[in-house]
């Protein structure tokens, strides 16, 4: 872009030239930044699913190297790694079905306990109304580690602990706040008007909520549902204090990591199991890209 | 305002006039409500009664909307917090908890025992400096991602996308790549490390304490493993704050950096006087948000190096104290300690910057 400025006339020549040459260098780093960025991001993963690949010698005689040739591509260690673990593998097909278990348990139960109250929160004036919401994004400021504490001597006492039930009740605490910060920000959106044409048309509040309202907030109810399944699905600190001694419970994340942890496992089955792991959340999240990162950001540009 | 939706029937009809009260909920307002339905009407009587009724009916909507949640978020959340408050001045032990009163015998030993034992205040210190690095990291190279990206390009969808998988992946995963490539033995790094950059021994970036470095002839000391651990944060979420950058960025008018253009300004002028302005308040949302995900952390540290080689947060004394050790007390004690810390540092940020913000957004 060519942009000297012709309208001002007496302009000082340092300014003008320095205008031009950051314009310049700035145009240059520009794509020597989103190279960068696309190289660090991409690597890890690409790394990842190389190792995977690969027979373990290999990565030993010569773990500089970036590709795999068609003589070495394996794919034993998925093999390895999804078999149940009576017929000598690590059993993951269990645990993704586990892990699916909790996440979308977490998703269901976090979604009914979050859509009335953030409705309430953002559409209603009621006694207390404003302190809740603060209380509501308070719950955020209070670290896992606190909860984890009393949350698994609760789950000991009442005989939840091991169970995945037990860990999806865990899962609401951990994603109910940006839940309901989620949906209030979606629900404050829609017009008041479309409410007050149903309720004209004889709808009561329960109606118009489910009719107008839901139908209406559905891609803001898809993105928030979303979210929460990658949370839980992610999640590590939860599983490992509820699940560790409940090996047929295990999720995907823990289970990984108790594998890293065990003996006798090499890295290229390691990695595969990294894979397994990864695909579903990454498979989901390209699939409603656009609908998660606005859902996430809606109201950051006016904040 | 109220509006008439508040004043429809909720399934029972409401008591009274029940005709016109649509058209009647506005009178509170007093005005444009002449119709002539009303007209007829004695005013004083119904007038003053109506807007009242129609709060509360919100008012009890709103109170029984919000109860189901409220209810999940105080059993869930609200009543483990407390309970941790509680659990912290006891001497509790997960083995005898099963038997244990809500109310044991109150002590202040979890306390002074934590206070006092070896490596707490280091753990804290080391707690401060991966908190800072991690959110001052992530915050920057959100930043530099979101200026490169802003403008549109071929491909900038594709680049977008895969600058976001850092902060999808899972971090088990993520970590364990992270670890194995920066393995001594068979990392792809240090492979290529003395491949390219002549390195004559295989850095061992996850389990190195302090890193002897001579630049300039002087000699410094890095903690390496902390270091690592801290570009691990940086790489795996910059992406949320350039998520939230950009988003800012696009809905600066376009109009205030023509104009700056027009004046000759330099990009870097640019930036500093025009972008930055608009972009502080969510930079500081940003060092908020960050600040206390980071305080908190505890898989990311506990997955690379174990809360080894000089990379103990508080967090993951926690978790050791809790599965361990068996002593609940204590890992309370320390989870409240860190949490009262977090809030004070919070408490100050807002004193401090609270208000410039504010200013800044007005």
């Amino acid at each position: 872009m060519s942009d000297a400025p012709t309208t001002a006339r007496r302009r000082p020549q340092v300014a003008f030239s320095r205008a031009r040459f950051e314009e310049r260098l700035f145009g240059v780093l520009r794509w020597v930044v989103i190279a960068f960025l696309a190289l660090i991001t991409l690597a890890p993963f690409y790394y990842m699913l190389l190792l995977s690949v690969k027979p373990i010698d290999a990565l030993l005689l010569d773990p500089g190297q970036l590709w795999v040739s068609a003589k070495e591509f394996t794919l034993s260690t998925y093999d390895e790694v999804l078999k149940p673990t009576a017929e000598g593998g690590q059993g993951f097909l269990g645990m993704l079905y586990n892990s699916a278990l909790a996440s979308i348990g977490a998703v269901v139960l976090t979604l009914l306990a979050a859509i009335p109250g953030s409705y309430a929160v953002s559409r209603l004036r009621f006694f207390g109304g404003r302190q809740l919401s603060a209380l509501f994004l308070a719950v955020y400021l209070f670290p896992a580690t606190l909860l984890a504490v009393p949350l698994f001597v609760m789950f000991a006492k009442i005989g939840l602990q091991g169970s995945i039930v037990g860990l999806a009740i865990v899962y609401i605490a951990q994603t109910v706040p940006v839940s309901i910060y989620m949906l209030r920000n979606y629900f404050a959106t829609i017009p008041v008007s479309v409410e007050e044409a149903a309720a004209l048309d004889g709808c009561s509040r329960l109606q118009t909520i489910r009719k107008v309202v839901l139908p209406l907030a559905a891609p803001s109810l898809t993105a928030t549902g979303l979210y929460i399944f990658m949370i839980a699905w992610n999640e590590f600190l939860f599983a490992l204090l509820f699940l560790a001694a409940t090996p047929e419970n295990w999720t995907v994340s823990l289970g990984l990591q108790q594998l890293a942890n065990g003996i006798e496992v090499s890295k290229t089955v390691l990695m595969a199991g990294s894979v397994v792991l990864t695909v579903p959340v990454v498979l989901l999240f390209l699939a409603a890209e656009r609908l998660l990162t606005e859902g996430l950001t809606s109201g950051a540009d006016k904040s | 305002m109220t509006h008439p939706t508040t004043a429809a029937p909720d399934g029972s009809p409401p008591p009274g006039a029940a005709s016109g009260t649509d058209a009647g909920t506005d009178a509170g307002t007093g005005t444009g409500n002449a119709s002539g339905a009303d007209a007829g009407r004695p005013r004083h009587r119904t007038g003053p009664r109506r807007p009242r009724t129609a709060s509360s009916r919100e008012n009890r909507a709103g109170l029984a909307f919000v109860t189901p949640t409220l209810v999940v978020v105080t059993v869930v959340v609200v009543l483990p917090i407390l309970w941790t408050v509680l659990l912290a001045f006891q001497d509790a032990r997960l083995v005898d908890i099963q038997g244990m009163g809500l109310l044991g015998d109150w002590s202040l030993r979890n306390f002074a025992s934590v206070f006092a034992s070896p490596g707490f205040w280091t753990s804290l210190w080391t707690t401060l400096l991966y908190t800072a690095g991690s959110t001052a990291g992530s915050i920057l190279l959100g930043l530099v991602a979101a200026l490169a990206l802003r403008r549109p390009f071929r491909g900038r969808g594709l680049v977008r996308g895969s600058m976001l998988l850092p902060y999808v992946a899972p971090v088990v995963a993520v970590a364990f790549v992270w670890e194995i490539a920066l393995s001594p033995q068979f990392g792809v790094v240090n492979e290529w490390g003395a491949k390219l950059l002549g390195w004559d021994d295989p850095v061992a970036f996850l389990s190195t304490r302090s890193y002897e470095v001579s630049l300039f002839g002087l000699d410094f000391e890095l903690p390496l493993a902390l270091l690592t651990v801290i570009a691990f944060e940086t790489w795996r979420y910059f992406p949320f704050a350039f998520l939230f950058l950009l988003a800012r960025l696009q809905a600066v008018p376009g109009s205030l950096e023509e104009a700056a253009k027009v004046d000759g300004a330099a990009p870097t002028q640019r930036f500093r006087h025009v972008l930055l302005p608009q972009l502080m308040p969510v930079v500081a949302l940003l060092c908020v948000l960050r600040f206390i995900m980071e305080f908190n952390k505890f898989d990311d540290v506990y997955l690379l190096t174990g809360g080894g080689s000089g990379t103990d947060v508080v967090a993951v004394r926690v978790y050791d104290f809790l599965t361990a050790r068996f002593d609940v007390g204590a890992a309370a004690a320390q989870a409240l300690v860190l949490a009262v810390i977090l809030m004070a540092l919070l408490g100050l940020y807002f004193t401090f910057f609270g208000r410039k913000v504010q200013e800044e957004r007005s």
